[in-house]
């Protein structure tokens, strides 16, 4: 069985419902997506997920114990969460941010010990943002931020990390080091990734499990690739595409694709 | 100066010249007033005090409670705006821009209307209930659902509301014909403070400033939003209320001491995050120092132009501050 599974899950924003009764199970040491169109709920699922949203109904838990029932500090040593573009504090160096992620391990008003500058560091290293230790945040580019916002989860040392579009504003080149950056945390230090994406060609690369909504419902969850179809695009995203080998992974990708009804495509310009 | 490249040191120096700047000011403050006095009358009247020696009652009576209310009301203000610059993201919070020094002279006014004979401590308790109640107001109109504390509807709600609270206590004064003593209120000055009023506002600031020294990881935790708060484990809530509360007792304790001064909890906090970046660990000490320097300071310069209020003398550099950030956006931090 899973660490983290959620049952009968009910999540709305005040009395807006955006998702209700759903199940989900978040397979253990792979990287799920999480993929739809615009104001599907993906957002708000991996929110609720990592205890960032109360649930109306339901219950999500993680090794059998209800989350939302645990010390927060409790479930930070277990769960880094990535927010949706994150905005950095004015001044803050690259340093003290990562230094943030060891807040769960902290008691009372500690200060660093030195196995929390052992972690810190590490997570520098992993990230390859080492060099920048005492730079300030806010003069690093938009890839390089993304790297330090990942190394202060990954300085929470934890067995599962959460990312909400972690790719969005970056460049493509950003993109791809980012996510090459999450595969190989998944691959060498065996962490859970699951991630909210926009681009389904680097969910279908990058993602083991693949898990599509649409409307606050889940449509499909299963393992790549098997859970890929032209059916499913249509039904989910509205598009008529084509699915090829990628020459490079020899995984599938999306190609060729348009909108199934045209209509919305041919906008009258006069 | 690199201000770019922050490593430890950089605090540490910027740390000590900070103290030394305020205790030099602190000695320029003491040494000049209108009777003169030189260094040794002063030394005299600190180490072996004669009671019969009029300078030596100037010094001890008149000028060190003067200086150390000042430099009360300066810490006070200064990390009093800074936590609140803290809880609300917002770089344009000051107390006095979002209700407290409004709120808490009001029930000063309704005190003294009640009875011109209050002692110190209720006064304090007044101070900080006002505070409460005028920044709760402020909070709860200025905070939407959407965006959190949006700065600009933050410090509009904030004047609208001083406005109103400033009027009820004119209103009073007049009615209960207060007036000699609330224009000291809203003026602002530290001429009279006596040491009963220190001998307890040292102790409740002095340990104030601790709890907010010792919170200040939560501040930088909480400062970085509510969603990679919440992540790292953080109750935001509690941390929230807590540090608001602490942000108005402080300055509760500065009205009850020396009226409304604005701009100093503006300046001070931001003029520090500029010098050793946002890490509060760093920033709360550093506003401390420098809130105490910049009130100690403008207070000295009120004096020397004649019993000038100190509150207007802040104003006078707070004021262009002021729109300075507001030309900038006005951003969260």
């Amino acid at each position: 069985m899973n660490r983290l599974t959620g049952r009968n899950l009910t999540i709305a924003y005040g009395n807006k419902v955006i998702i209700e009764n759903l199940d989900i199970e978040i397979p253990d040491k792979k990287i799920t997506s999480i993929i739809g169109p615009n104001g599907c709920g993906k957002s708000t699922l991996l929110k609720a997920l990592c205890r960032l949203l109360p649930l109306k109904k339901g219950k999500i838990a993680l090794d059998g114990t209800d989350i939302n029932k645990s010390a927060s500090k409790e479930i930070a040593k277990k769960i880094a969460i990535l927010p949706q573009s994150p905005d950095v504090a004015d001044g803050l160096t690259v340093g003290e941010l990562v230094s943030y992620g060891r807040y769960p391990y902290q008691k009372g008003f500690g200060r660093l010990a030195p196995e929390d500058i052992e972690v810190v560091d590490w997570a520098l290293q992993v990230t390859g943002i080492t060099a920048f230790k005492h730079r300030v945040i806010n003069d690093l580019s938009g890839g390089q931020k993304q790297r330090v916002w990942i190394a202060m989860a990954l300085a929470q040392k934890t067995d599962i990390i959460f990312l909400d579009e972690p790719t969005t504003f970056l460049d493509i080149a950003h993109q791809l080091e980012i996510l090459e950056l999450v595969k190989e945390l998944n691959q060498k230090q065996h962490t859970t990734i699951v991630m909210v994406l926009h681009d389904i060609n680097q969910a279908i690369r990058f993602s083991d499990y693949m898990i599509t909504m649409k409307g606050g419902e889940v449509i499909t969850q299963g393992n790549l690739p098997e859970v890929l179809s032209s059916q499913l695009l249509a039904e989910v995203f509205h598009i008529d595409a084509e699915l090829m080998k990628d020459k490079l992974t020899g995984k599938p990708m999306i190609a060729n694709y348009q909108l199934v009804n045209r209509k919305y495509s041919k906008v009258e310009i006069k | 100066m690199n201000l770019k490249n922050k490593n430890p040191i950089h605090f540490t120096i910027i740390f000590i010249i900070a103290c030394i700047m305020l205790i030099v000011t602190f000695w320029i403050s003491i040494v000049c007033g209108s009777a003169d006095i030189d260094t040794s009358t002063i030394l005299n009247a600190i180490f072996n005090y004669d009671p019969k020696d009029m300078n030596h009652n100037i010094i001890i009576d008149v000028r060190i409670p003067r200086d150390i209310g000042a430099l009360l009301v300066g810490v006070a203000l200064a990390v009093s705006g800074a936590g609140i610059q803290s809880v609300t993201r917002n770089s344009l919070a000051d107390p006095s821009l979002i209700g407290l020094n409004s709120g808490a002279a009001l029930m000063l006014a309704l005190t003294y209307a009640v009875s011109p004979v209050i002692s110190f401590p209720i006064l304090i308790l007044t101070g900080f209930i006002g505070a409460m109640a005028g920044g709760t107001m402020v909070l709860m109109i200025g905070r939407s659902r959407k965006d959190g504390f949006n700065p600009v509807r933050l410090i509009l709600a904030g004047a609208a509301v001083s406005a109103l609270l400033s009027a009820a206590s004119q209103a009073i004064a007049l009615y209960f014909r207060l007036n000699q003593s609330l224009i000291f209120w809203s003026s602002g000055g530290v001429s009279g403070t006596t040491w009963q009023q220190l001998y307890i506002g040292i102790p409740v600031v002095a340990i104030v400033v601790i709890i907010f020294i010792l919170l200040s990881g939560q501040l930088s935790i909480l400062n970085l939003g509510e969603s990679v708060a919440k992540g790292l484990g953080q109750n935001v809530k509690i941390i929230r209320a807590g540090t608001m509360l602490l942000s108005m007792l402080l300055a509760g304790i500065s009205v009850a001491i020396v009226g409304q001064i604005a701009f100093v909890g503006l300046m001070v906090p931001h003029i520090s995050r500029f010098l050793v970046g946002t890490d509060y660990k760093k920033v709360i000490p550093l506003t401390a120092v420098l809130g105490g320097c910049l009130v100690v300071g403008a207070d000295t310069v009120a004096r020397m132009m004649g019993e000038a209020p100190v509150s207007a003398i802040i104003s006078f550099i707070g004021v262009p501050y002021f729109l300075y950030l507001i030309k900038k956006g006005g951003r969260t931090i």
